[in-house]
């Protein structure tokens, strides 16, 4: 609640308390951001963004990783987008009442499914399945991409939903009264006027995407390669970091690590003021 | 007759409805009918008696009892770490803040919202590292290191949490108070707060829910697949996600892999169960004020 006359000064320990999260953000900002240039200049020799990852020829190559985390976000994001954008229309009256109304239940059900679940269930279900039926170890891009994007689908399709529920508001009964259906309304004036919310979902999603460890880690495979085929096994970013420190290996793969962890950070800030921007855009437009 | 846009659409909503549906229901299925049969005491506790178990006087070593309470203790102090911070910046938000302010602060939650949960890890990891080459030598890897990064990986979720709640209010309670004669301070205290509580609490159950399931942070701050009970804060601990990653990886025999599925629908119905009460607050909140805005 804004207070209406003048607000006085809050308490000071309330204003350090709200200020401390500003610190909190510059530690973790200046440890991850030193620690990363500091390999970057320590690794001069190493050819650390260099494309080939060879640690008996001391090269420690951060590009296939990069194409691995760029490539399985981008895929995830598209096929996971895509399914959000289904379901939404499922949702807001494409579908029967008592479907959407389960529909809904079962998105909100799977923010709660934790993220190693789907793992887990996926490297005992999805795994084998595809094993048998296309080949390969079946630890590939095709499993991860697969789960992240259906990991990626609630977040995404709850933003949609509310903004494609606002504007139906709007437009419902006019586009009745013209005589449209349901499905008319929703491709024809809908979704085009939701453009920007449809976008700032992507964008956050594509963070998500961006930043998961465990899908990645446990169902691409790892193998350090420019994966190309939907069966090849790819490592990403997120992957090398979790597996590099937990094998607790020195020297270049170390620096290796610490690259990636400020490269992912300043990827995540590219995303987020991309989402702030896309959103302040909308709310310009509203006004 | 329709256009290809409209056939298009209709085909892309049945099919990814289904098709999630579909997902969903496979994956419950599956892990109920692995993870169902041995849902019990035997995997709690394996042969050790529940009481001496729950008690601490002897030690279960083949179930995921220990990692059950290390999820826990690690969730209390998660809690503690994170609730002050994140409850104050909220209502100084909601309330106090200047629209600068408004702005450079949320500025500064939105980048901490998106920063990944492995790059919060890697700082728990690369503060101890420095920490131990300064002020602390003995320093290493442990429960409580880890449940401070992740109360920086929440944060931001109990802050917006707080000032959504507290800013959905209906306005004319601060106009009536402030008609009345109360100060700023006692409008916000003894007014707003307490009216937008369950809202706040059903904020932290969502903050508590994202703690519960993470794994990337505590993989790289000291969670390991063989501790016991914590003995301190100072201690490595066992945690049931990291359990359930370290079965998908490495089980050599069938009891591992039965308790990696017990693991999985137990944490599942420990995230779910966090769900269902943050709903029922935030309903509790939405209907107490419905009637009246």
């Amino acid at each position: 609640m804004r207070i209406v006359f003048g607000s006085p000064p809050p308490p000071l320990w309330l204003k350090t308390l709200a200020f401390s999260i500003g610190g909190m953000l510059s530690a973790v900002f200046a440890f991850i951001l030193f620690s990363a240039l500091s390999a970057a200049f320590q690794g001069g020799g190493l050819s650390l963004f260099g494309p080939v990852w060879a640690p008996y020829a001391e090269k420690f190559g951060l590009g296939p990783m990069i194409h691995a985390s760029l490539l399985l976000s981008a895929s995830s994001l598209c096929a996971g987008w895509l399914l959000s954008l289904g379901c939404c229309c499922l949702l807001r009256g494409v579908g029967p009442r008592c479907f959407a109304r389960v529909l809904m239940g079962i998105l909100r059900f799977m923010t709660a499914i934790p993220t190693v679940v789907y793992g887990f269930a996926a490297v005992f279900a999805l795994v084998p399945l595809i094993r048998n039926a296309l080949g390969g170890s079946g630890f590939c891009w095709l499993a991860a991409g697969t789960m992240l994007a259906v990991q990626g689908v609630p977040t995404m399709a709850l933003i949609m939903d509310g903004a494609l529920r606002s504007v139906e508001n709007d437009v419902f009964l006019t586009a009745a009264a013209l005589g449209m259906t349901p499905l008319q309304t929703l491709s024809r004036v809908v979704i085009p006027a939701s453009r920007p919310w449809l976008v700032s979902a992507a964008v956050l999603g594509f963070g998500r995407a961006l930043g998961d460890t465990l899908l990645p880690t446990m169902l691409a495979g790892n193998a350090v390669r420019f994966a190309l085929s939907p069966l090849d096994s790819m490592r990403t970013l997120t992957a090398h970091i979790g597996l590099v420190l937990s094998a607790d290996i020195g020297g270049g793969e170390n620096l290796s690590l610490l690259l990636a962890g400020g490269l992912l950070l300043l990827g995540s800030v590219a995303v987020s003021l991309l989402a702030r921007r896309v959103s302040r855009g909308r709310n310009d437009e509203a006004a | 007759m329709m256009k290809r846009r409209e056939k298009f659409l209709l085909c892309l909503s049945w099919g990814s409805g289904l098709l999630i549906c579909g997902a969903v229901g496979t994956l419950l299925v599956f892990l109920l009918a692995r993870g169902g049969p041995v849902f019990g005491k035997e995997l709690f506790f394996d042969s050790t008696p529940p009481m001496d178990a729950l008690l601490g006087l002897k030690p279960v070593w083949n179930g995921i009892w220990p990692a059950v309470m290390g999820t826990f203790f690690l969730l209390s102090l998660t809690l503690a770490f994170a609730a002050l911070p994140g409850i104050g910046c909220g209502v100084f938000l909601a309330c106090y803040a200047t629209p600068k302010q408004k702005y450079r602060l949320g500025l500064a939650v939105d980048l901490l919202a998106g920063i990944p949960s492995i790059v919060m890890g890697l700082f728990g990891f690369v503060l101890i590292v420095y920490l131990r080459r300064t002020v602390l030598p003995n320093g290493t890897t442990c429960l409580l290191l880890s449940s401070f990064c992740l109360a920086l990986l929440v944060l931001p979720s109990l802050v917006v949490g707080t000032r959504t709640a507290l800013e959905t209010l209906p306005r004319y309670i601060s106009l009536t108070a402030a008609a009345l004669g109360f100060s700023h301070g006692q409008t916000v205290w003894r007014l707003l707060l307490p009216a937008a509580g369950q809202g706040i609490l059903g904020g932290l159950m969502l903050a508590l829910g994202r703690a519960a399931e993470d794994t990337a942070v505590i993989m790289l701050t000291g969670v390991v697949a063989n501790a016991g009970l914590p003995s301190g804060l100072t201690s490595k601990f066992e945690a049931l996600p990291f359990r359930i990653y370290y079965t998908a990886a490495q089980y050599a025999t069938q009891r591992e892999l039965d308790l990696g599925f017990g693991a999985a629908l137990a944490l599942l119905l420990l995230s779910g169960s966090l769900l269902l009460c943050a709903w029922g607050f935030q309903r509790g909140l939405e209907r107490r004020w419905r009637g009246v805005r």
